[in-house]
């Protein structure tokens, strides 16, 4: 699949949305950047599966709604360790296997991680994620499992 | 009637950011060390910003065209693709400065929760005045950097 009229698409989506000037020169001046950016991305070859992830929009769709119930749960957690009178944590730095196959997937999964308060992905190795936790709770739970095997489902089989 | 009901939900969506917001700087003080900090920045940039937001984007789309509330999550997509790097970035600089973080057990986390107390509740055991305590996480982090 060639990716850079897609690319164009979207950037000129962007412009528009955020100019939402439909005279000519302002169209003419969201044309000519968005070649030129198509263009340099282009010549540096880093236009792929990794940096343009269409094949995952559709289940991206699906993963971002139970993301974000998942930040907010995460959120009242530990608005409750920090609103508590004393404050109790018992931090702690744990390994584990993620199952994801590719880099991208990981990127997602370590992205995740990190974006739900309580969590931290503080390196990964090939497949061994090292992740701060605020709690145990946070880390030994179910919700690490569920994560993981939703950005794994998200990647999709194709790799 | 619709009006009043929009006016409700914007006041309630901004409060609760409001809130996560407050509550995220607290913690970034009452929190013992570094990597702990980390979580209640990121309550900051996820509901508070988040939150904010989403009130921001009702109060356009019942008020205006919609158009401010598509660039509204536009910038929540934004942050929450940018700052999850961010937190990485201090989570590794914190590891490659030599700042071991604070674990189960730690001598260092009992006397900052002893001294985390709003009320003194601490103050008898350590024997020390809990402003005292409580800075004295951040002047170890410091030392051992120097190191």
């Amino acid at each position: 699949m060639n990716r850079a009229p897609w690319l164009w698409a979207i950037l000129f989506a962007l412009w528009l949305v955020l100019s939402w000037h439909f005279t000519p020169l302002f169209l003419f001046f969201g044309v000519v950047t968005c070649s030129i950016a198509v263009l340099v991305v282009t010549r540096m070859g880093i236009l792929d599966r990794e940096s343009l992830p269409l094949h995952l929009a559709w289940r991206a769709a699906a993963y971002v709604p139970w993301l974000v119930w998942e930040i907010f749960k995460s959120n009242v957690r530990v608005a409750r360790i920090i609103l508590s009178p004393r404050i109790r944590v018992d931090p702690s730095i744990v390994h584990f296997q993620a199952s994801q196959r590719t880099d991208l997937g990981r990127f997602i999964y370590a992205n995740s991680i990190t974006l739900t308060p309580g969590t931290v992905t503080t390196g990964i190795v090939g497949d061994d994620f090292e992740v701060h936790a605020i709690v145990q709770e946070e880390i030994d739970g179910s919700e690490e499992n569920t994560m993981n095997r939703r950005v794994a489902r998200l990647e999709g089989e194709a790799g | 009637m619709m009006g009043d009901i929009v006016t409700v939900v914007v006041w309630l969506l901004l409060l609760s950011g409001g809130f996560f917001m407050v509550t995220g700087s607290l913690g970034m003080v009452r929190l013992p060390d570094v990597f702990t900090r980390m979580h209640a920045a990121g309550m900051v940039d996820t509901m508070g910003a988040g939150l904010t937001l989403a009130g921001l984007c009702v109060y356009s789309l019942h008020d205006g065209t919609g158009l401010v509330a598509v660039r509204l999550v536009l910038v929540l997509g934004f942050l929450w693709f940018t700052s999850p790097i961010a937190t990485h970035a201090v989570a590794k600089a914190a590891l490659s400065g030599g700042t071991t973080p604070y674990t189960v057990g730690d001598a260092r986390l009992r006397a900052g929760q002893a001294g985390a107390g709003p009320d003194g509740a601490g103050e008898g055991r350590t024997g020390a005045a809990p402003d005292s305590t409580r800075k004295a996480p951040a002047e170890d982090e410091r030392g051992r950097g120097d190191r």
